[in-house]
This record gives structure tokens, sequence and C-alpha cells, in this order.
């Protein structure tokens, strides 16, 4: 499994990378999901569904990313662009 | 005699002083005019255009990873993605009964999928406040893959942290009915392709 993080001028960075079935590695990719979390991240794993069919799941914590995920996305948080207008 | 010139040589430098004071604000405010407009016509600090765009070519790496081929080739080809929508009556795919336009570091556009009537912009944008490179703008593909991901994940929950407005307040409405002529016409010509060369434009034997 590998954790991804998008960033401004630069594209993504591998934040971690690990068998989520060696204990060492999954601790070391379960820390590293928390710390993006704690940066205020958003985290998604994109899946594929049968009929070719993309989406994308957004999880909030290490145990809802499935086991077989062979990567996790982290993203700013969505925040609402141009203000409201004026009435 | 001494305080008498004293005296003349402080009320002179009053004099002058009243007599400068308007000329001197005056440069002063020019000055920090011009200062600011340096300022904001310069780009950020640290800006690379080359590192941009080899960011912008791994953003279309991991975008093209995550979407299907034939989004990515919508997003190739058009320059933007349309996500259908999912809170309606007939969930989401084909048979929705609305959609979104995803352009880069632009409004979401709500769509009728049927009339292709303009429903609502929602300005959403994902800022990200390290600003590792003077910037919190992530490369164009980038934003589009987020706006795609949190869109199919969670839809109901990216519209509510989105400002919403009417159409035509940030993206031209001509130009999103343009997009969706422009998107029709590629459906229908790939949809060709797709089902193989023609028979009439077979050579004969």
């Amino acid at each position: 499994m590998k954790l991804l993080r998008m960033k401004p001028g630069h594209g993504e960075i591998v934040l971690a990378e690990g068998d989520v079935a060696v204990p060492e590695q999954e601790l070391e990719l379960i820390e590293a999901f928390r710390r993006e979390l704690d940066a205020g991240m958003w985290a998604a794993v994109p899946t594929a569904a049968p009929g070719g069919r993309r989406e994308a799941e957004l999880v909030k914590s290490f145990a809802e990313v499935p086991r077989d995920a062979e990567r996790v996305i982290f993203f700013p948080r969505a925040a609402g662009g141009a203000p409201a207008a004026q009435l | 005699m001494g305080l008498a010139l004293g005296t003349a040589a402080v009320v002179l430098v009053v004099l002058l002083w009243e007599l400068a004071r308007p000329t001197l604000k005056r440069t002063l405010a020019r000055i920090r005019l011009l200062w600011w407009a340096h300022r904001r016509a310069s780009p950020p600090a640290g800006y690379d255009p080359g590192r941009e765009r080899r960011a912008e070519q791994r953003a279309r790496s991991l975008l093209r990873s995550c979407v299907n081929e034939h989004d990515w080739a919508m997003y190739r080809d058009l320059g933007f993605l349309r996500v259908w929508g999912g809170l309606g009556d007939h969930g989401r795919g084909e048979d929705a009964s609305y959609a979104y336009l995803i352009y880069p570091h632009k409004p979401l556009v709500a769509y009728v999928s049927e009339s292709g009537e303009l429903l609502n912009e929602y300005c959403v944008a994902f800022p990200d406040q390290s600003k590792p490179y003077g910037s919190s703008r992530l490369p164009d593909s980038d934003d589009v893959l987020a706006k795609w991901m949190a869109l199919t994940a969670d839809e109901r929950r990216l519209v509510g942290e989105a400002n919403m407005h009417l159409p035509g307040r940030q993206v031209d409405p001509d130009r999103v009915r343009r997009d969706l002529a422009r998107l029709e016409c590629w459906e229908q010509e790939r949809l060709r392709q797709l089902a193989g060369p023609r028979r009439d434009s077979v050579p004969a034997a």
C-alpha cells in the first residue's frame, strides 16, 4: 500500500509505502496516515467497480481503508471558494 | 543676538517643513503604490515554471490512473471532466438526472443532463495551507482529481462545503453550453470510433 499526498508545485509525493500484512510496516502506514489527518487532510481511496466504473471512497481512519487498497491519496480539505454574493 | 538667530533658524526650518510636507507625502504615497504594484505583478517567491510543468505532468499521470479510460480521454481532449450526480432519483450513472462539469481551479457547474439547463455553480477549492513552494494552489489536474474524488465519494459533503451561486458568477454560461455541445459531439465521435470503421469507408477490393 502506498500513501500519497498531493502537493502544490510538485504533484503527488509518496509519504509511506508498506505491506499491511507486515505489522511493523502497517504501524508506519498508520502513523503516516494519522499525521496527514491531523494536518487537516482528506484521505481518499480510488476504487474500481465491476463494469469499469471508477469512484473514490473518503476514509476517516486507517481501519476504514480496504486491506487490499493499493493506495490512499491525501489532499487538502475542501473549502468554499469565492465568498457568497452580497444580498 | 544668538537667541534671535536661533529663533529665526527654527522658524525657517518649520516653514520649509510646512512647504515641503505635501510634496513629501505625495512622493511617499507614489512609492508605496509602485511597490505594491510591483509585488502584485511579480510571481510568488520561488515560482519555477519548469517545476510547475513537471508537477502538472505528475498530476496528470495520477488522474489518469484513477479515472476510467473514457473520462481520461474526455479530460485530455476537452479539458474538463463530467461526473454524474448521485443524489437524484436515478442514482449515479448515465441515467442520472443531473451532472457536474469539473474544470481546473473553477467552480463545479451542475446542469440537467437531458436539457443541458444550467443549475448552479459550486465554488470549492483545496488550498494547501503549508504552501510548500509559496503557493497553496494544487496543480490543475490534482485540483480536478480532488474534486472528482470528493464528488464520487461524498457528493453531499462536498456540495455542503462549497459556496453555491447561480450560473454565470465565475464560469461563463455560454462557455459551459459550448462545452456541453463539444462533449456531445466528442461522445458521438467516440462511439463511432469504438463501433469500428464504417462499411462505406472500406475501400473496394
